[in-house]
């Protein structure tokens, strides 16, 4: 449904979109992941046919933006990240004008209006001046003018943002809901909400792609060779060394990691070689030594660990803020 | 066309449904009104007079009220014209609808015309107001209704020139306040130009005040519709409206 192949944008002082290349299947929910500045919302609006690429060949519904934009246009519905909304107007005439501009035959404008209205849960504020509305309803009625023109492909550039808790679930709940008879495109820098609402993801950092795959397979890739993190108490018999001297002659074990102790209680991680589940092993060796074994997980890592190592600030836990902020604004 | 009207529309809405409209008809309905007053009134005073003297001066309405009030109207419009099509491009920039308008399947000269139709229908709103003005001098006068005709057209033409003009300030910034000044000043500049004609009659000056907007009102006011001033109207709106047409896509480059 949407080919990109090495796509550009450079600014004249910076590189917005550095020749990246995707697909996306018709009926997919795609994440498009990245840290702020990481060259998203401009990828999006490339799509769209808002700017054209410096670089590169983007094709939409079969349509390139480049060449034939007027036909993209009619297949794309896009919800910007500030919903674009007159405030001086009320919902439903709102909505009526985009159903018109989106080239809704005239006989169908007042029908698709009701539906997408019903659809999207915002048919009670119908009357209502768009200045006047809630944030929530704002997105809501941004929704709906993304797709009042039932479109094949929808783009939604961070359409939780700004939202309370709730809202972001009934938003979330309504994009899956979409899912099926459009494709969709939903950029986020939110990484719950990929694992919540989409089956593929994308990940951009400084404008290049750094990987593109299901969620599970992104999570399971970087989970080989996973760790195992044990706790144990030796209750005052044995120290450190000798400990991780034991857990180290365990067979499938290539290396044990001191993670801090306790008085008595040691934590350990442990990565065991490739293919090989050694905690049956560990803990038997533990028991046989007289030790307590008080914990023992494998630590498969979350989907949070694989992006902030993807995008290349290290994994460890403290879960510092990529750097990718000062790259500059995606404008 | 249906994408224009569609256009069109909303910008009608979006003028009546906020205070503009209703601020420039006020300002546009009491100074209209002042002159009709004012140049009614001393033409009868002028009559009365004629008659007292006991000679009687010729005396046209045509000439001496209605052609008079339209050279007045049209420096008014210089005034109000920047107030209408500030808004235009500067208020979607603002408040990010163009993307809308710009990743709809809609034409780049749709968006354009539209927005322009609707600027100068609201200008033609305001003529209405003129032409409620003139009702009276049909009532109590009997003037030439054709030189009325022809100065309306040549009222509304020199107000879709500016309008063109306005409208492309309007997608150079978001700030309408800076697309109002530049248009005034704009506005301004094509009305003063032919105030060179004081300075002789070289072939600079002729050029000068060829470009000058208020000159071309003079005939039609006067009931002519001259080929020279049609000419001027109309190559100035297609160089306005081709002007914003290639703003508007230059901003996509740009952006």
């Amino acid at each position: 449904m949407i080919q990109v192949q090495g796509l550009s944008k450079r600014y004249a002082r910076h590189v917005a979109v550095n020749n990246i290349s995707f697909s996306v299947e018709k009926g997919d929910i795609v994440g498009f992941l990245g840290p702020n500045g990481a060259g998203k919302t401009t990828t999006m609006r490339i799509l769209t046919c808002f700017m054209p690429p410096t670089e590169g060949k983007a094709t939409v519904a079969g349509y390139d933006v480049f060449e034939k934009p007027h036909e993209v246009k009619k297949h794309i519905g896009y919800l910007p990240e500030a919903p674009p909304l007159y405030p001086e107007m009320s919902v439903e005439d709102y909505l009526t004008f985009v159903a018109r501009l989106k080239n809704v035959p005239v006989a169908d404008v007042k029908s698709r209006t009701e539906q997408v209205m019903e659809r999207c849960a915002c048919a009670d504020v119908r009357n209502r001046l768009i200045s006047k509305l809630s944030k929530g309803y704002r997105q809501r009625v941004g929704l709906a003018q993304a797709i009042i023109h039932n479109p094949d492909v929808l783009i939604l550039d961070e359409p939780t943002s700004g939202l309370d808790p709730k809202q972001i679930n009934e938003t979330r709940e309504l994009i899956k809901s979409l899912a099926g008879e459009h494709t969709i495109i939903l950029s986020t820098h939110i990484l719950p909400e990929v694992e919540a609402v989409c089956q593929k993801v994308i990940i951009i950092n400084k404008g290049r792609l750094v990987a593109t795959d299901s969620v599970e397979n992104l999570k399971t890739r970087a989970g080989v060779g996973s760790a195992i993190q044990v706790q144990i108490d030796t209750a005052g018999e044995a120290e450190a060394f000798i400990v991780r001297q034991r857990l180290e002659q365990v067979a499938g074990v290539s290396k044990v990691l001191d993670r801090g102790a306790s008085g008595s209680r040691f934590v350990f991680e442990i990565e065991s070689l490739e293919g090989r589940n050694a905690r049956a092993d560990i803990a038997r060796a533990v028991v046989h030594a007289g030790w307590n074994l008080l914990e023992l997980k494998s630590s498969t890592l979350t989907l949070e660990e694989v992006f902030l190592e993807l995008t290349g600030s290290h994994t460890p836990p403290p879960p510092v803020a990529t750097p990718a902020a000062a790259t500059g604004v995606a404008q | 066309m249906r994408n224009v009207w569609t256009i069109c529309r909303r910008e009608l809405y979006a003028y009546f449904v906020s205070p503009i409209a209703w601020v420039l008809l006020t300002i546009f309905a009491v100074l209209s009104g002042v002159f009709t007053y004012i140049i009614s009134a001393s033409f009868v005073r002028a009559s009365l007079e004629s008659q007292m003297s006991g000679q009687s001066f010729p005396m046209n309405v045509n000439e001496q009220v209605i052609a008079p009030l339209f050279s007045n109207i049209a420096v008014v419009g210089l005034f109000l014209i920047p107030l209408i099509s500030m808004r235009l491009f500067a208020e979607e920039k603002r408040q990010g609808t163009i993307e809308l308008l710009v990743t709809s399947p809609v034409h780049d000269l749709e968006i354009v015309l539209g927005k322009w139709m609707a600027a100068v229908l609201m200008y033609a709103a305001l003529l209405a107001v003129l032409a409620l003005d003139y009702s009276f001098l049909f009532i109590y006068g009997n003037p030439d209704w054709k030189p009325v005709a022809t100065g309306f057209l040549g009222a509304i033409l020199q107000g879709a020139c500016l309008l063109a003009f306005g409208t492309f300030i309007s997608t150079l910034t978001r700030n309408q306040i800076v697309a109002g000044a530049i248009g005034f000043a704009l506005a301004l500049v094509l009305w003063i130009l032919n105030w060179t004609t004081s300075f002789g009659n070289s072939d600079t000056v002729q050029v000068l005040n060829y470009l000058s907007i208020v000159s071309h009102m003079d005939s039609f006011s006067r009931g002519v519709i001259d080929t020279k001033d049609l000419i001027y109207y109309v190559s100035m709106i297609f160089l306005g409206l081709f002007l914003t047409a290639r703003s508007l896509e230059s901003m996509r480059w740009k952006a």
